[in-house]
């Protein structure tokens, strides 16, 4: 197991290409929520060139739809949610220059394709710790499309976030390569 | 004959829904320390006691497990010796459900047309489910039940030739395609038997059995534990990163079905497991 790689947007080829499956990492500093209805809207944009509401180039995407703040808080529960909702526009995502998204699950061979095209990866958080990463979040707002609920773009500040890196940007799949190996290993047990 | 006052129901169904969100059931909990003894991957070790820290966690802040606090599923199993104070049964759980979601901050996760979408805003309607039984009590079985594992379940009906292979061997390809997206370990109910709506519902209910506790007939007891351990050689682990502890529990209910089908149906749980129960 390798060190804890710090991961502070906005980020560079450089930050993410040295990353490998199964890394370490936390994020520092903004990350920007955003899940199934918010990310439909942003792609009509980037397909009609149109400005995004916000800068995302370099930036990292968390899927994620929070539970409402109680009184006194940031942000409710925040855990991930399942990426492969969003493995439609990921690509595109990627393309327009987000450096890095964070859910939960496997994606698609065209996301882990887009990943080395574009020089970028795919994390994952604990699904179902909403409780825990909560508490990396120091503040959270809406930034556009309020309509949706906990659907909107959300914008987060965090602190020591902790995530694992899943697909790399050399094409590695780190749930394929450990479900086989402990396929294996369960089998001869 | 029995009055029951629509109001309980309402309040049950409230308090229910606020305790299931953010206090782990006893039993799951131990599932996981369990686990987190027997897993062989280190990592795996590590996320079933993060899975542990977590609900310590959002018990002592008063906070949801996880942030998919899910569609209401209510069970209502009526006793036919009961009869309500005033109409309005299906509102009265409604309501619980909507005063919950409110004062326990949790998520509106529902739109008002799966087509044309758009928030309810309250979480309701839920999901409604009533069994006539014997006797002068209402019993209330509520799950909280998030959508990335209920997306990974499958029903399908088969030909009575795949028989009880066949069977075994949809269970694993379900829980193989589910992989890391239904948030591992999980607990499985299955059903077999009944036809294309009764299965589907059969799993649903097998779910909300106490945790592990076997099938009353032996037979399918049996391969509940056979078909638990085959599930748990198939690598996926503690959130699909690989390692033996794939699910915590297999529960199959069975029942009738016509003598040309064999359906089936799995319906995966993700590990927050979320249900409490009364009577009232």
């Amino acid at each position: 197991m390798s060190d804890v790689v710090e991961l502070r947007p906005p980020l560079k080829d450089a930050d993410v290409v040295g990353l490998t499956i199964g890394d370490r990492v936390v994020l520092q500093g903004p990350l920007y929520g955003a899940r199934d209805a918010a990310h439909k809207k942003m792609v009509d944009l980037l397909d009609q060139g149109k400005p995004l509401p916000v800068e995302l180039r370099g930036q990292i995407l968390y899927y994620v739809g929070p539970t409402p703040a109680p009184p006194g808080r940031p942000i409710g529960a925040a855990g991930p949610t399942t990426s492969l909702r969003m493995d439609a526009y990921a690509p595109r995502m990627y393309e327009y220059g987000v450096k890095a998204t964070v859910g939960k699950g496997n994606r698609n061979q065209a996301v882990i394709d887009s990943l080395v095209k574009n020089k970028a990866v795919y994390l994952v958080a604990v699904g179902g710790l909403g409780a825990t990463l909560a508490q990396c979040i120091k503040s959270a707002k809406v930034i556009a499309y309020p309509e949706l609920g906990t659907e909107a773009l959300w914008e987060f500040k965090v602190e020591n976030f902790p995530a694992i890196v899943a697909n790399d940007s050399r094409g590695r799949d780190v749930f394929k390569e450990g479900q086989e190996a402990w396929a294996k290993k369960l089998a001869v047990a | 004959m029995r009055i029951v006052s629509t109001d309980r129901v309402r309040q049950t169904v409230r308090d229910l829904y606020k305790q299931a969100c953010v206090v782990i059931n006893p039993e799951l909990k131990a599932a996981f320390a369990k686990a987190a003894k027997e897993e062989p991957s280190p990592q795996g070790r590590e996320i079933l006691t993060m899975l542990v820290g977590n609900s310590e966690l959002a018990q002592r802040e008063n906070l949801p497990m996880c942030q998919d606090t899910g569609i209401a599923v209510v069970f209502l199993e009526l006793g036919e010796d009961v009869r309500f104070d005033k109409p309005g049964l299906l509102e009265a759980v409604n309501q619980g459900v909507r005063e919950a979601w409110k004062e326990q901050y949790l998520r509106a996760s529902l739109v008002k047309d799966p087509l044309r979408r758009g928030n309810t805003g309250d979480n309701t309607p839920a999901m409604v489910h009533l069994d006539l039984v014997p006797g002068d009590k209402l019993k209330i079985v509520v799950g909280a039940k998030g959508t990335g594992a209920e997306n990974m379940s499958k029903t399908k009906i088969m030909s009575p030739s795949a028989g009880v292979e066949g069977a075994k061997q949809f269970l694993l390809e379900t829980v193989k395609a589910a992989g890391p997206n239904a948030c591992p370990p999980l607990v499985l109910g299955m059903g077999i038997g009944g036809n294309f709506e009764e299965v589907t519902l059969l799993a649903k209910k097998a779910l909300y059995r106490p945790l592990g506790s076997p099938n009353k007939d032996p037979y399918y007891a049996d391969l509940e534990k056979d078909w638990l351990a085959a599930v748990n050689r198939l690598g996926v682990g503690p959130q699909g990163l690989g390692g033996g502890t794939t699910a915590l529990a297999l529960h199959i209910e069975a029942k009738p079905c016509h003598i040309g089908a064999l359906p089936v149906a799995v319906n995966i749980d993700c590990h927050a497991h979320r249900h409490k129960e009364a009577v009232l």
